[in-house]
Formats: structure tokens, C-alpha cells, sequence
């Protein structure tokens, strides 16, 4: 059972993510959107989409932080007051988000707009959301302190997944509410190429440095009218 | 000088009769679909009015377009990563306004009673009832509207006694104002997507939105200071405008155009220097008008000829350059105007403004209309020449009155050769005013009145030797419009 749950789901999480998001990219990219209903309704969302989105991000990249540097945590939270920071910081970030998600599902349930472009797998979505930060926040507050065991003992337990040797010794003594938290996220993971997810895999990053205007051409346009090298014209790459 | 050519196109004012035929045309063929139901690429309004979508020309509200800051210009709603979640900026759907339909079926299968059945009104978008509260020309003819025209966001430039004047009964005044995607030199929608989807064809400048790039960052709808680039609620992406680009490449007039019953529209080629669009885009605000002509280069000059061929522009491209009537009416006679040209976006749609009715004089307590001449003094139109300006040179009233000026001296012009009863002293001192000569107002009658369907739209051939590359890969090339794309538009998860 175990191993089904900490070894099983992960890893065919993480293959379903990746085949499942490049076919998807790949083959339906027209479908690939975050299908923003700020048109449909803007207010409501207006107070509920920036403490989520930013709640979000802040957890993403503390989790992120504390797996590629376990230790430094650690040392990090060594002292009493370093250690207060990070946890209320995460926990202040963890109510922004859950303050934001239960604004967004209110809308998304009671406005008629919305509701039309409601999909099954939006609910989905907010049913997985919601189990991860319920649990987040309740291990956050009765298994103290949360920032130091997670490098400690769940820290290797990923890096053992992510080589290719799965150790689930240290997950499953933990309490049912981590293990919780744990599947959660794997099908999470799992599910993003089936979920407007799929939008936080695409960065604008080009736009940094991409000319502000966009011209694209059929064809090279300096040569195409010279005969000798008509036949040998490339065309400019598109898209 | 880097010479490219766009596809411009020239309306014109005095001969739009506010039918929509453009507008029904251009839904049938393009929005006509869930989730663009509200999308009018082709809109008419009423002038002075508010408009569609509501007010889109307060840039205090919508903060579309480019503005100068310091020595450059960037866009007016670059905002960076505070609005990633939220674009307060954005019309909503509201904005516009929602979309309807009938319940037809209840007029046949209503039962018997003592009213007549009704159809009535339910929501295109949640398929319930609902009231009617806007539409998508509801000022339609309401141009002394307290609701509408008052709220114009170009009455802000005249007086609070110039605006009472204007909707005194026998002042009001009115006129139409068709709308579509001006396809840019200077497009803020381009330049402000994230995901690079829109761009602007090198070969004819049409402005596109690729479907399967765009992500919905909605950036698009909100620089567009003309409101011209759309949000498909259903399918989760945007939509533009494409100028009818399949209908081009086949020789055929955008439909608008081809259906216009007024017959304003023109459209042709105009070669231009691309080297030059940051200095126009970036020029002061009152020389705007003048650059953005600046840019425009004459298809007849040898240089310009030459400097053509070496960017690989067709011979046949040159030739629609030449014969274009958008040069003619932009350049030649200077007759036609952009419109809000202090968005710098540098619009390539040009409007000959409207000669509305000068009789009234109202110099004195009385309103005289029989005045001595036929017409009055182009000056004296009804509608405030600071009006005008707000709308087509970004302020500049003399360029207004040059070209009403012009306009008028073609009618005592014409008046005087197929009529004859106006003094020939006065024709020649209105002629010589508008610095016309008979000649060439000739020309503007003949292209303004008579001119027959080629004469108004010069659309350059398609390429025997590049058509393989428009027919077989219209898929990568021309950037997934709907055309050559086989996955169903349908939307995502
Ligand atoms: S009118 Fe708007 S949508 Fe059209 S090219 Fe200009 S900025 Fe883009
Ligand atoms: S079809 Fe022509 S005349 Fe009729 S509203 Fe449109 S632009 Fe004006």
C-alpha cells in the first residue's frame, strides 16, 4: 500500500505530467490557455486571483527552496527568530492563498457567467487545491515545526524518488495529514495536462528580449526577387 | 530607407449613411460563433457618442496606446508583474454589452390565451431571460443624447458654453464613424504580447493574431487604444480583425468593404519607410499628423522604385502602390485624416472627415438659415472644429480646416461647372483659399462620386510563384488564423 501510495503515484504522476503536457503543447496547442474569465467577471476576481496566485507562488518557491537546500534551511532556522519568520511568513502566505481560493470558488459557483465556462475538471481542480492547503495548513500548525522536518526527513525521500530509488522509509511513520498532503501533491502533478494548470508551464520569457514589434515574412524578402537565387530562397522561420 | 508595403484604406465620412451593412457582413463571415457573439471587428457609431465598447477612447480608463515617457515612448499599461493576475485596465463584458437572442419557438408554440406571444429576450452567454440594457450601437442617431453624446470622451475639449451650444436644438449634429482594425505601424497590441502570438505580416502589413500562441494574457485588448483586438470567452483566446487576408489573397475587397452601400471605402497599397516609425511614433505631439505623412513614400519616385524592388516588393505590389486611392486622398490631396493619431500607434485607416451643414448662422440672437451663399463657409460647420481635432489630428484645428476647406471648394467647384448659379469671383476665392485647382478637384469628385469598384479598391495580385506557399503552408506561415489548422477551435481545459 505504501509503495503504491509514495512510489506508485509519484512516479506515474510525473510521467503523465510530462507526456501527457508535451502531447499536449504539441498536438493542441490552441487548447493551450489559462483561460482567464476576468471578461465574464472582474470584480470578485479582481480580490480573489492576487492573494492566490501570490500566496501560490510564495509556497511553491519556499517548498522548491527547502529541497534544493535542505541544509541551508536547517542552518537557517537554527535560530528561534529565523525560524518564527519563515513559518509565520509561509503560514501568512498559506491563508492569502486559501483566503483567495475560497473567493475564487464562491465566484466560479455563484456567478451565472462563470459558471457557463466551468468545466468538470475545474472542480477538480479546486477539490485538490483545497485537500493541499487545508492539510498544508494543518500540519503547518500541529506538527511544529514544519520548515525544519521537511528538510530533514521528507527532503530525502524526493531526492530519492528523483534518483531512481525511492526510500520511503522516513514518509511512512509520518502522521496521516502529511501523508495526505504528500499524494495530494503527486496528483496534482499528475493532473496538469488535464487542467488549465497547464498554464503555469509556459513563460513569456522571449518577451524579455524580443523587439517590441513582430514582422514575419513568407519568404526572404531580399532575395526573393532575384532570380539566380530564387530556387535556393529559404524561408524565414515562423512561429 | 527600408521600403515595405501595407495595405491602407481610406473612409469616407460624407458618404457613410450609418446602414451597418459592414458591420452584418463582417459578423456573418467571422464572429458569428460562441463566445464572439459581442465581437463587432467591423463597428459603425454614432458621432458624437460614447461609442463601442463604452467610452473606449478615455485611455484614463482603459490605458490603451503608447505615451510619451521622457525622451521615448512605451506602452501606456506597461505595468510590469503587478497586473500578472489581474488587468484592471481590461473592458469587461459590460463594456461591451451581452449579447442576445430570441426565443423564436415561443411565437409558434406558445399556447392559446388572450396575448399575443412574444419572443423574448435570452442571454447569449448564459442562455437565461434577460433585459436588454445595451447593444452594440445603442447611441445609434442619438447624437444630442444626454446619456450618449454628452459622455463623448471628445467633448472634453471644448467649453462647458461650446458643448451647451452643440445640443441646442438647431445646432445638433451628427455623423457616423466606421471602425475597424487600423493594422498599425506602430501596433500596441504586438507590442504588448507576452507570447509573441500577434505580429504583422512583412508582405501587405496585416496585423494577426495567432490562436494557437496566444495564452490569454489579454494584454492585447487592453493597449489596443481602439479596442480593436477581442477576448474570446469561450475558446480562452484572443481574436482580431485579419482584414479579410483570404479574401485579399484572392483578389476580393475585405467584406466590409465589398458590401459597403455607402460606398466610403477605399483601400489600396501604400509603400512606406520602416526606418523611420520610431521617429514618427515618437515625434511631438502636433507634428503627428504631419511625420505620420512623412512616412508614406511616393510610388512613383525612381528611388523609391528601386529601393522597393531591393526589399523583394513585387512589381505588381509597385504598380497598386500607384494606382492606390489611399495615396491619393492621403497624400496627393491631403483630404483624408487618421484617426486619434496621439495613440501613436500610427493607424493605417484614414478618414476624410465630414463636411456636415454650415447653413446656420448664428452670429447674431437669431438662427439664420438663409444665408446669401449656398453652403457657408466651411469654417462655419455645425459641428465644432475643435471637435474634429480632438478626433483626427490629435488638437490641431488649422489641419481640420485646410481640409474642409478643400472639401467645400470641390462642391462650389462642381457646382459651378454642372450648375453654374454661384458667382465665379466667389468659386475662384474659395478655390484659391483651398489651394484646389480645377484639376485636381475634378479628380477628388470623380474618385469621391463616381468611382467604380477597381477604382477603389487596388489590391495588389497574389504571386503565381509564391501561391504553393500561401495554399500549402498556411499552417506555419501565416500563423494558424483559422485557416489551415486542423484541431478544432474548441476550448481547452
Ligand atoms: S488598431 Fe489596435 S488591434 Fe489594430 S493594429 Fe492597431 S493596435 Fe493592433
Ligand atoms: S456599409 Fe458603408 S455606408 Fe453602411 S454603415 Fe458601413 S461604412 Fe457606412
Amino acid at each position: 500500500m505504501n509503495n503504491f501510495f509514495f512510489i506508485g503515484i509519484p512516479y506515474a504522476a510525473f510521467i503523465i505530467m510530462l507526456v501527457g503536457t508535451i502531447f499536449r503543447y504539441t498536438n493542441y496547442s490552441f487548447k493551450y490557455s489559462s483561460l482567464s474569465s476576468q471578461f465574464l467577471e472582474g470584480r470578485v476576481l479582481h480580490r480573489g486571483s492576487r492573494p492566490f496566485h501570490w500566496g501560490v507562488i510564495a509556497l511553491f518557491f519556499g517548498h522548491l527552496i527547502g529541497f534544493l537546500f535542505p541544509s541551508a534551511v536547517i542552518a537557517w532556522n537554527g535560530e528561534p527568530v529565523r525560524l518564527l519568520i519563515i513559518e509565520v511568513s509561509a503560514l501568512a502566505f498559506a491563508l492569502a492563498f486559501l483566503y483567495g481560493l475560497v473567493i475564487l470558488i464562491i465566484r466560479r459557483i455563484t456567478n451565472e457567467r462563470v459558471q457557463v465556462v466551468t468545466s468538470k475538471m475545474d472542480i477538480y481542480v479546486y477539490v485538490v487545491l483545497v485537500a493541499q492547503v487545508i492539510t498544508g495548513i494543518w500540519i503547518a500548525y500541529s506538527y511544529r515545526w514544519g520548515s525544519t522536518w521537511y528538510a530533514s526527513s521528507m527532503v530525502p525521500y524526493l531526492r530519492s524518488i528523483f534518483l531512481l530509488s525511492p526510500e520511503i522509509g522516513a514518509v511512512v511513520v509520518l502522521p496521516l495529514m502529511v501523508k495526505i498532503h504528500i499524494v495530494t501533491a503527486f496528483v496534482f502533478i499528475g493532473m496538469i495536462p488535464f487542467t488549465r494548470y497547464v498554464h503555469f508551464l509556459v513563460y513569456p520569457i522571449r518577451f524579455a528580449w524580443r523587439p517590441m514589434q513582430v514582422v514575419i515574412w513568407n519568404w526572404d524578402r531580399k532575395i526573393i526577387r532575384n532570380s539566380a537565387k530564387g530556387t535556393k530562397t529559404v524561408k524565414s522561420r515562423n512561429n | 530607407m527600408d521600403v515595405r508595403s501595407q495595405i491602407s484604406m481610406v473612409f469616407h465620412l460624407d458618404k457613410c449613411i450609418g446602414c451597418h451593412t459592414c458591420s452584418i457582413a463582417c459578423k456573418n463571415i467571422w464572429t458569428d460563433r460562441k463566445g464572439a457573439e459581442y465581437m463587432w471587428w467591423n463597428n459603425v457609431e454614432t458621432k458624437p457618442g460614447t461609442g463601442y465598447p463604452t467610452k473606449w477612447e478615455s485611455q484614463k480608463i482603459y490605458k490603451g496606446g503608447w505615451e510619451k515617457k521622457g525622451m521615448t515612448i512605451d506602452l501606456k499599461a506597461a505595468g510590469g508583474l503587478k497586473n500578472l493576475f489581474h488587468n484592471p485596465n481590461m473592458p469587461v463584458l459590460d463594456d461591451y454589452y451581452e449579447p442576445w437572442t430570441y426565443k423564436y419557438d415561443n411565437l409558434f408554440n406558445a399556447p392559446e390565451g388572450d396575448d399575443q406571444p412574444i419572443a423574448r429576450t435570452v442571454s447569449l452567454i448564459t442562455g437565461k431571460d434577460m433585459d436588454v440594457k445595451a447593444g452594440p450601437n445603442w447611441d445609434d442617431d442619438l447624437g444630442g443624447s444626454p446619456e450618449y453624446a454628452r459622455k463623448d470622451v471628445n467633448m472634453d475639449v471644448l467649453t462647458p458654453a461650446e458643448q451647451q451650444a452643440m445640443f441646442q436644438l438647431e445646432r445638433m449634429v451628427m455623423f457616423y464613424l466606421p471602425r475597424i482594425c487600423n493594422h498599425c505601424l506602430n501596433p500596441a497590441c504586438v507590442a504588448a504580447c507576452p507570447s509573441g502570438a500577434i505580429y504583422k505580416r512583412g508582405e501587405d502589413g496585416v496585423v494577426l493574431l495567432n490562436q494557437k500562441k496566444c495564452r490569454a494574457w489579454r494584454m492585447c485588448v487592453t493597449a489596443c487604444p481602439y479596442k480593436k483586438t477581442y477576448y474570446n470567452w469561450s475558446t480562452g483566446k484572443s481574436e482580431k480583425c485579419i482584414l479579410c487576408y483570404p479574401r485579399l489573397e484572392t483578389g476580393q475587397a475585405p467584406a466590409c468593404m465589398h458590401t459597403c452601400v455607402g460606398r466610403i471605402r477605399y483601400l489600396g497599397v501604400m509603400l512606406y519607410d520602416a526606418d523611420k516609425i520610431y521617429e514618427v511614433a515618437n515625434c511631438d505631439e502636433k507634428d503627428l499628423v504631419k511625420t505620420q505623412l512623412g512616412i508614406y513614400l511616393d510610388p512613383h519616385d525612381p528611388d523609391v522604385i528601386k529601393a522597393a524592388k531591393e526589399n523583394g516588393i513585387a512589381d505588381s505590389t509597385i504598380q497598386a502602390a500607384q494606382d492606390s486611392p489611399v495615396y491619393k486622398f492621403v497624400k496627393e490631396w491631403e483630404i483624408a485624416l487618421p484617426l486619434h493619431p496621439e495613440y501613436r500607434t500610427i493607424p493605417n485607416l484614414f478618414y476624410v472627415p465630414p463636411l456636415l451643414p454650415t447653413m446656420a448662422d448664428t452670429s447674431g440672437d437669431v438662427y439664420e438659415t438663409n444665408t446669401d451663399s449656398l453652403w457657408g463657409k466651411a469654417e462655419d460647420t455645425r459641428i465644432p472644429i475643435k471637435y474634429l481635432a480632438s478626433l483626427f489630428t490629435a488638437g490641431d484645428t488649422e489641419k481640420i480646416k485646410v481640409v474642409l476647406r478643400k472639401l467645400m471648394a470641390v462642391r462650389h467647384h462642381r457646382r459651378d461647372v454642372t450648375v453654374g448659379d454661384i458667382a465665379k469671383a466667389e468659386v475662384k476665392n474659395i478655390m484659391d483659399a483651398s489651394e484646389l485647382n480645377a484639376e485636381t478637384a475634378d479628380a477628388i469628385f470623380r474618385l469621391t462620386s463616381l468611382a467604380s469598384f477597381k477604382q477603389r479598391f487596388v489590391i495588389p495580385e497574389a504571386h503565381r510563384e509564391e501561391a504553393m506557399e500561401m495554399y500549402e503552408d498556411t499552417g506555419d506561415v501565416k500563423g494558424n488564423q483559422g485557416f489551415g489548422f486542423i484541431e478544432k477551435p474548441e476550448r481547452g481545459l
